[in-house]
């Protein structure tokens, strides 16, 4: 198949950057959006052009690295699904596809489709862990974990980090990853000793960075990981009951 | 062509939100109200006022269709709740200085919040959004809430103060409310602003259950309906009026 793709060039962090229009034909529709663009940058090599920076690792839904803005949808218009599981067949031949990096301020691009998510470790480094004696791991089942929990905190823990949720929202607001990352761990009993300083401090440090929720829902459809808008509510639920704890009883139930 | 960006170490050095100065301990209220987290919740509750206070006026002004008397006994009971434990009027004034402090507190932390998003995404998409899951009610909050907060006023200026144009004597509510709505210019003022609040209640109503954490398998399929019921009873009562008198049911 043959698509035309119209992609943003931008040399660098300060440099001004612009669409450019590539037509690459001869198309498998097996391949991947990523290697769609491996072809795209043999052919400009060959050319002793510039090719198009891109992130990208595990090519497997798991690491999050791939970013994409396509047509309008980060990670393009399939659910729950990674730029690098996005396959051509979902296109039709003879497409028209824009791709453009995310975009918000604490997003910087630092080259063509490339930006820097060190905000998102910010966030993480100030409380998305336990902290729990190392060693010999522990026996299993020692501490019980109801199903329903366990399920609702493994769907959290599959965020991947990609920064989809704050490309997709109008406000770019990255309550969608911070919840999760918070409540993968506030809903775990090996979370409770840290639960209110975690949500404390990563919904503060989220806030130097990103925009504020309102409630578009935008996020969880952009979602690879198809996590719920439901996790924002809980972390909202926490932080404000986080602020009016008596620290002193903070290890107390409810 | 985008403006010049920064060095992205630059950018991250001078985040959207800065730290609050180390080592100062600033009282609780105003640690508080610097979370955006923490002022969406405050925008919630005092939606819920504002709601409350709506659907009261709604269901007290339908006494218009049960006549000039029914309307102005009621008016006049409002002066009266809470005597005598408290002065006449004393009730009411509370409920207004009450209504007044969530408003102001509402607008504000919505004009701060809104200011935060636009930091937060200076330069925007160049190439056109496929949006997914936003509707134009959670797209028009901002414009909604302004249309809403503009009519309020003109709205207390014509049937509150009396300076709205139309003939207005003190006591007189149900003749006043004729007098303002047979005027067909008002009467469309009256049912689009209306239809703005509903438009903002529709997002509201439901958006207000996730920014108080209110969520749980068992009723969240009922938030929304519980925003569209809500949106559509405000809306259908408040419009009702403006267009039952202009069109000469009620006179
Ligand atoms: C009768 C008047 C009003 C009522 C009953 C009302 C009600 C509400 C409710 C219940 C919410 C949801 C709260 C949340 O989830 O955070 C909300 C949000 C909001 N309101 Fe109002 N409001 C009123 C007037 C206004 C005015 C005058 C403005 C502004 C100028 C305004 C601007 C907003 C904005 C920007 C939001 C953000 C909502 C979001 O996107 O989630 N509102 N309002
Ligand atoms: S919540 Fe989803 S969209 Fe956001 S960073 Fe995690 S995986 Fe990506
Ligand atoms: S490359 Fe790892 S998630 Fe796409």
């Amino acid at each position: 198949m043959k698509v035309t793709l119209t992609v943003w060039r931008q040399p660098g962090p300060s440099a001004t950057g612009r669409f450019e229009t590539y037509e690459v034909d001869e198309v498998s529709e097996d391949m991947s959006f990523l290697e769609l663009f491996d072809v795209l940058n043999d052919r400009l090599i060959g050319k002793g052009e510039e090719p198009v920076a891109f992130d990208h690792d595990c090519r497997e839904g798991i690491c999050g690295s791939c970013s994409m803005m396509i047509n309008g949808r980060p990670h393009g218009p399939e659910l729950g699904t990674a730029t690098c599981q996005l396959h051509m067949r979902k296109f039709q031949d003879g497409a028209k596809i824009t791709v453009e990096p995310w975009r918000a301020a604490s997003f910087p691009i630092v080259r063509d489709l490339v930006v820097d998510r060190s905000a998102f470790d910010r966030i993480v480094e100030s409380g998305g862990y336990i902290t729990a004696p190392t060693g010999s791991a522990p026996d299993g089942n020692l501490i019980l974990i109801p199903k329903a929990v366990a399920d609702s905190a493994m769907d959290a823990a599959q965020c991947i980090g990609c920064g989809a949720c704050v490309a997709a929202c109008p406000n770019g607001a990255a309550n969608l990853f911070t919840a999760a990352k918070i409540m993968h761990l506030n809903l775990l009993p090996q979370g409770q000793p840290e639960r209110w300083e975690r949500v404390t401090n990563m919904v503060q440090t989220m806030e130097r960075y990103f925009g504020s929720c309102t409630n578009h829902g935008e996020c969880q459809t952009a979602c690879p990981k198809e996590i719920s808008i439901d996790f924002i509510a809980l972390m909202n639920r926490d932080y404000i009951k986080a602020q009016f704890k008596q620290r002193r009883l903070a290890s107390q139930r409810g | 062509m985008t403006k010049v960006s920064e060095a992205p170490k630059a950018r991250l050095e001078r985040p959207v939100h800065p730290a609050p100065k180390e080592g100062r301990r600033r009282p609780f209220i105003v640690e508080f109200y610097g979370s955006a987290v923490a002022k969406k919740w405050l925008m919630a509750v005092t939606g819920i006022m504002l709601m409350g206070f709506v659907f009261a006026h709604m269901v007290g002004n339908l006494k218009l269709y049960f006549g000039e008397k029914s309307l102005n006994q009621y008016a006049e009971w409002l002066k009266e709740i809470g005597e005598p434990i408290l002065p006449r009027t004393g009730l009411l004034w509370i409920l207004r200085f009450a209504l007044l402090g969530a408003v102001v507190i509402h607008i504000v932390s919505a004009a701060q919040l809104t200011r935060m998003n636009r930091r937060a995404r200076p330069d925007r998409y160049k190439a056109p959004r496929d949006y997914a899951a936003a509707t134009f009610a959670s797209r028009t909050m901002r414009w909604t809430g302004v249309i809403v907060a503009l009519f309020v006023i003109y709205h207390l200026m014509d049937l509150t103060w009396g300076v709205g144009g139309a003939e207005w004597t003190s006591g007189e509510v149900y003749q006043n409310i004729i007098n303002s709505f047979e005027r067909w210019p008002i009467a469309i003022v009256y049912i689009v602003a209306n239809l703005a609040l509903g438009v903002h209640l529709y997002h509201g109503g439901w958006s207000m259950f996730q920014s108080l954490g209110w969520n749980n398998g068992k009723f969240n399929d009922w938030r929304r309906m519980f925003a569209i019921g809500f949106a559509t009873i405000v809306v259908v009562g408040n419009v009702s009026m403006p267009l039952m008198v202009v069109t000469g049911v009620v006179n």
